[in-house]
């Protein structure tokens, strides 16, 4: 019998690789796929072509007032976003205590950053200057009073301050209050317990409309006289505990998801309830709830819009009252004023989504 | 035979889920040293006798004193015990979002407050002694299943235990990785620690066991020699047992 010789492997054929082969198994497999194919392919050209000819072919770049956006065919009239910019980021905020804003912006960015990359150092003192010197700072500096910069009244703060401000207290709020209230929820101690699913249910189970509504005008009358109680801070407070409430159930979904053997495996170890909660439970329901997390902030995000009912303008509240403005009055300011806070809120939170794609990718150890 | 010796002492033990009898007044006293193997058929209450032994079950009645500490629903002494007594589970409940090291050095650091280096080093030593030295940086769930237990063995053993519980440690494991586990098993008990086992390997049985305890229906029927145990058991219900497992 002849010896036996290993077969030499031999390159696939060419009709299975390359860019054709892609094609044909992906695209053009069945006259079905050939049609969709197509029809798709119309739809996207014929969108593609609309926003390319409306955002930039047929809009105007400037102009100082209407008249810049009058043509006929008139795409997006961006002159009225330049214009307005200002207004936008910051409100009323005066003009000579911006720089005050955008400090605060800086050190937010400066702060936020390092935190959200893995690889960086000194994550304990990151989270310090976030969470402890941070928030001081951001009050000092953009309500003022103290070291001889002038108070800056909250009523003129506006557009994407407000936005964020109430955002990033919404989020930073939530996601403790809510762990603790989640826990509180599956407490053995009854009165706990029913505290916990009483807060729970009940600013779940109202509108964000009614929480703020009620912080801003209900609230005051329970108040002795003379305490006032900035409206901010009011809707600052509502948002932060309607968000706990829904964060709280986000957290309880990935604590029931771990297995009764996890806690077993730790008390058999000598840990106590809160090194195991610490330790073994929240990392793991945390991770598992990451999209849940993340989709709370998001709705959160954009639920800001809603200060617009207690009299607060946020980024899309100052859009639309600048609508008003009679010198930028033509048919497509409109348009373009809420395609821009579209865009910017798109942003925001389209950032976040891949951030916690990034996170779940990265903290997956093979289960 | 005195009193000191005795590390587990568990007297008239009798415990309910509901209204359910579960365990009937169990009497067991261990030895340090001891090596005791737990049979029995299925619900007869076996993981419920050692699960009461670390208190991961509450007993309604009797007394059960582990290393001279008393079980009584104090908090203090249930955290010594607990620190005091080792436990493999069937599902080897391996912490999956820590690697293999940081599933060993966790309770030394946090339960004894050892300093991370120090905690580490340990780790790596009982690594090595459960012959998976290089795994340290894994997450257990890119390990074999027989790999997983040696590591939660590892786990147990950096708490210094006076006791290990076992309870079916090599029953979710396929055939070619019981042998390792259970090898390992066998070292650990020439070594001379303290075991209380459950299983149904009667090889391991026969090879380690100083006393041999049977189980049904939340009492304990027999509780002899391994020898005598296999071979010239005293009670019928053992004889049926034996007559299906072995
Ligand atoms: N938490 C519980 N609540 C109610 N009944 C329980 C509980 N845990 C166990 N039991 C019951 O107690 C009995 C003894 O259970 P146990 O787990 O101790 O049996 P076992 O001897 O270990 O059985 P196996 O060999 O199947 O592991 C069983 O009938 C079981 O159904
Ligand atoms: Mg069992």
């Amino acid at each position: 019998m002849a010896e036996w010789t290993p077969k030499p492997p031999r390159p696939a054929p060419a009709s299975s690789v390359g860019l054709g082969a892609w094609a044909r198994r992906n695209l053009f497999a069945t006259p079905g796929d050939v049609a969709l194919t197509v029809l798709g392919s119309i739809f996207i050209i014929w969108l593609g072509n609309m926003l390319l000819d409306w955002a930039l072919i047929n809009a105007s770049f400037s102009g100082d007032d209407r008249t810049a956006c009058l043509k006929p065919e008139q795409g997006a009239c961006w002159p009225f976003i330049d214009a307005k910019l200002g207004q936008f980021i910051y409100g009323r905020y005066p003009e000579a205590e911006i720089w005050r804003v955008n400090l605060v912006f800086l050190f937010g960015f400066a702060g936020l950053v390092p935190m959200l990359v893995p690889s960086a150092p000194l994550k304990s003192f990151n989270i310090a200057f976030l969470l402890g010197l941070y928030p001081v700072f951001t009050f000092i500096m953009l309500t003022g009073g103290l070291f001889g910069l002038p108070r800056v009244e909250t009523t003129d703060w506006g557009g994407l301050l407000v936005t964020l401000v109430v955002a990033v207290t919404g989020i930073a709020a939530s996601l403790p209050l809510g762990i603790v209230l989640a826990l509180g929820r599956r407490s053995r101690l009854p009165v706990i317990r029913y505290l916990c699913i009483g807060f729970i249910e009940v600013f779940r189970g109202v509108p964000l409309i009614t929480v703020l509504f009620m912080a801003s005008v209900m609230l005051p009358l329970f108040l002795p006289d003379g305490v006032n109680f900035d409206k901010l801070m009011r809707c600052l407070i509502g948002v932060a505990l309607f968000s706990s409430a829904y964060m709280a159930e986000v957290v309880r979904g990935g604590l029931q998801a771990i297995p009764k053997g996890q806690y077993e495996a730790a008390a058999a170890l000598g840990l106590g309830y809160w090194k195991t909660t610490r330790l073994i439970v929240l990392p793991q329901a945390l991770k598992l709830v990451i999209p849940g997390i993340v989709n709370t902030f998001i709705g959160l995000f954009k639920d800001t819009t809603l200060v617009l009912i207690v009299g607060l303008f946020d980024l899309l509240g100052i859009v639309q009252f600048h609508f008003t403005d009679a010198s930028w009055a033509t048919p497509e300011t409109h348009i373009t004023g809420y395609v821009f806070a579209g865009v910017v809120f798109w942003s925001f939170c389209f950032a976040m989504s891949r951030y916690s794609i990034f996170m779940e990718n990265r903290l997956s150890t093979g289960r | 035979m005195t009193e000191d010796d005795d590390i587990i002492s568990i007297q008239n033990l009798n415990k309910w889920f509901g209204n359910f009898h579960v365990l009937r007044d169990i009497n067991l006293t261990v030895r340090s040293g001891e090596k005791i193997v737990i049979c029995g058929p299925s619900g007869s209450g076996k993981s419920t006798l050692i699960r009461c032994i670390n208190r991961l079950e509450v007993h309604q009645e009797g007394e059960i004193v582990v290393n001279g500490v008393r079980l009584d629903g104090s908090l203090k002494n249930l955290e010594e015990v607990r620190s005091e007594v080792g436990m493999l589970f069937q599902q080897f409940n391996l912490f999956p979002h820590m690697t293999v090291l940081e599933n060993c050095a966790l309770a030394p650091m946090w339960v004894r407050q050892m300093p991370r280096e120090e905690a580490e080093a340990l780790a790596h030593k009982f690594l090595a002694r459960v012959r998976i030295p290089h795994q340290a940086a894994k997450y257990p769930g890119q390990l074999s299943g027989g790999q997983q237990q040696r590591v939660a063995i590892a786990r147990a053993l950096c708490m210094s235990p006076r006791v290990m519980l076992f309870d079916e440690p090599t029953s979710a494991l396929d055939p070619e990785m019981i042998k390792e586990v259970l090898d390992v098993m066998v070292e650990l008990a020439n070594d001379g620690m303290t075991m209380i086992c459950v299983t149904h390997e009667m090889g391991f049985a026969r090879q380690v066991a100083d006393r041999v305890i049977f189980m049904d229906d939340g009492e304990i029927v027999e509780e002899n020699a391994p020898e005598a145990f296999f071979s010239d058991p005293r009670s019928e219900r053992t004889k049926l047992f034996l007559s299906q497992v072995l």
